[in-house]
């Protein structure tokens, strides 16, 4: 059996993701035209995600611009829960296109995103459409977006299984310029799925009445619903010694229950004229759905179980070093500047309630064996690597 | 104050509010001096007689510097005819101006209002501002901001204010 | 909770857009005083292909989503 646990979930998370993707925000001036390549590698928790990402815009007489994007993934995942479920790893690939229009009327930018995300048995499609407008001298900028989604969920061991995913969300931003060093922004977005949001392949754990040392999976019941709610505060601030401080606070609530607190503190820092470094820690925390459990007592205990440890109740931290070169290629007339960068981020995961279910498969006589709902709980860390080069025309 | 003197200040400020009454299209273009590139100080009093352009500008400013060349063009054709063109970079640390303008130069004057004095004096409301000076010192014609086309405009009215 | 979002919602564009309203504030930052937020790295999201990037891979092993946005400041010309 092909087990992808986790796999739904990231193109699921991708088709939100692009839902709530930022909204390319211009003050009067549309960005500059520019190319970037990415070549981005998770590694962590047994699975290894890496892929490329381009990016390609484009503006024309100072009114229009268009973006593509092409995103790939290529996964081969034996994480904790492909384990647990008894599969062997497996290997994965995910294909994404984004088209992007907008245009610029006088201090008003309206914008026009389209993204589809394939994989053998999973599809997700958005469309968004956003406005965003300058006022009181360009010290403001109020914008609003709007998105509708939709997802087939299929499962690769049933040709007939074929489930829909309705999503839709509602964004609301406002960005004030507070001082001649300092930019602040306020957001706000609300999220709604309707639809089978289950992962078709994962399962929860219950005791096992016949041995209540061990565990017996059963398939996961989720509710048919589910809308959320995030605001999130952000500053910028200039220091006189030319470097940036940035930080941010969301906060994160859902019908499921969940309720998560995000804390981001970064730090920019200029050298010379080609170089710049960046350093940034982010703080997560949240508690876990309602019908989340690590381990329930009998089948069917209640009406919806879950035990994806997305759900759960943990925290991470993660720590980031970056850095950029800027170059300007005097031989290559149609670029103005260039830049290198390379990313690392470490994660660090931390779980309150998920437990390490791979103790209690262990022989009953093994020395590490653990009784069910007694394992140490789970942790791990992971590496994020992004290495890209921009070029702008 | 001798009684002619406030005589002759009674009439100016009776001349002022009277034209103020009258005319706020065409108010007179407030006079100033700032230091130039070239080192020596540019007043806008020197050039009466001559059609000025003032563009204010910085070297952050992307449209700012998209018209740039435009403006050294509209310089060089119409100099000999008795028109100006006088760049205001309005940026308070010059450096960064003064490396783009190394990349890109341009043989109009270019003078710096560090402590914003000028700006304040013409109002400036948008990045880039264009202010037309006609030959008697008054403000006919004020562009806000920049979008490429705009350079057709500013042609017309340099003519129209050259034939004056 | 939906009802309750919206009414935020629109409270906070309200409140924002009654900013332009109120003509007897001046905006307080000139357009000729914004070399520092016209600076690169003051953009809130200089590389998008990057922070799309990483907002998935947060978002794929988190609950939360959403309120990602952010932009304005930047030189603020035509």
């Amino acid at each position: 059996m092909t087990f992808a646990a986790c796999k739904s979930r990231f193109v699921r998370s991708i088709a939100a993701a692009l839902l709530s993707s930022p909204l390319a925000v211009s003050a009067g001036v549309l960005p500059d035209d520019r190319a970037d390549a990415l070549f981005h590698r998770y590694e962590g928790g047994g699975v290894t995600i890496q892929g490329p990402s381009v990016l390609v815009r484009k503006k024309m007489a100072e009114k229009y611009a268009v973006s593509a994007n092409y995103y790939q993934d290529m996964i081969t995942s034996a994480s904790i829960d492909v384990q647990v479920s008894g599969a062997s790893e497996y290997k994965e690939e995910r294909d994404q296109y984004s088209l992007g229009f907008e245009y610029l009327r006088g201090k008003t930018t309206y914008s026009l995103n389209y993204t589809n995300s394939a994989e053998n048995d999973y599809d997700a499609e958005t469309a968004s459409f956003g406005i965003s407008q300058d006022l009181f001298g360009d010290l403001t900028t109020i914008s609003m977006g709007f998105s509708r989604g939709s997802d087939t969920v299929g499962n690769s061991t049933d040709p007939t299984f074929s489930q829909d995913i309705d999503r839709s969300s509602y964004r609301v931003g406002v960005s004030q310029i507070l001082t001649k060093s300092l930019i602040s922004s306020l957001n706000l977005e609300v999220i709604t799925d309707e639809g089978f949001l289950n992962n078709p392949y994962r399962s929860y754990r219950f005791v096992n009445p016949a041995d209540n040392r061990l565990f017996v999976l059963a398939q996961e019941i989720y509710p048919r619903t589910r809308t959320s709610n995030a605001v999130a505060l952000n500053g910028r601030y200039f220091l006189p010694y030319r470097a940036a401080v940035y930080g941010g606070y969301r906060f994160f609530t859902d019908t499921w229950g969940i309720r998560a607190d995000t804390f981001e503190l970064g730090y920019v820092h200029p050298l010379k004229r080609q170089w710049t470094f960046e350093t940034r820690i982010r703080y997560y925390q949240q508690n876990n759905a309602d019908f989340y459990a690590d381990i329930f007592m009998r089948q069917n205990q209640q009406n919806f179980l879950a035990r994806d440890k997305e759900l759960s109740t943990f925290d991470s931290i993660a720590l980031r070093i970056g850095a950029t070169y800027e170059f300007t290629p005097s031989n290559l007339r149609f670029v103005k500047k260039g830049s290198l960068n390379l990313f690392y981020d470490r994660i660090e995961f931390s779980y309150d309630d998920f437990r390490d279910a791979r103790f209690s498969m262990l022989p009953s006589t093994d020395p590490n064996f653990r009784p069910a709902g007694t394992e140490p709980l789970y942790e791990f860390g992971a590496n994020v690597i992004q290495a890209f080069v921009s070029i702008w025309f | 104050m001798s009684l002619g003197k406030w005589i002759r200040v009674a009439g100016l400020c009776g001349a002022l509010a009277v034209s103020s009454l009258v005319g706020a299209s065409t108010p007179m273009a407030p006079s100033f001096t700032l230091p130039s590139r070239g080192g020596d100080t540019v007043s806008l009093e020197q050039l009466k007689g001559k059609v000025v352009m003032l563009n204010f500008w910085a070297s952050w400013c992307g449209p700012c510097r998209t018209e740039m060349p435009l403006l050294e063009q509209m310089h060089k054709r119409y100099s000999s005819l008795g028109f100006t063109l006088l760049g205001v970079n309005v940026e308070a640390d010059t450096r960064d101006a003064e490396r783009w303008l190394q990349e890109t130069p341009v043989s109009f004057p270019v003078l710096f209002d560090r402590d914003s004095k000028v700006s304040k004096l013409y109002d400036v409301s948008a990045m880039p501002s264009t202010v037309f000076i006609d030959r008697k010192g008054n403000i006919r014609y004020l562009h806000k901001g920049y979008k490429p086309g705009d350079e057709g405009e500013y042609l017309n009215q340099i003519r129209a204010l050259l034939k004056e | 909770m939906n009802k309750g979002i919206a009414v935020r919602l629109v409270f906070a564009l309200a409140l924002a857009s009654s900013l332009s309203a109120c003509g007897n504030i001046e905006p307080w930052v000139k357009p000729y005083e914004r070399q520092q937020l016209a600076d690169p790295i003051m953009v809130a999201n200089p590389n998008p292909v990057s922070s799309a990037y990483m907002d998935h891979v947060y978002e794929a092993r988190e609950g939360a989503r959403g309120a990602l946005g952010g932009g304005g400041g930047g030189c603020g010309c035509n």
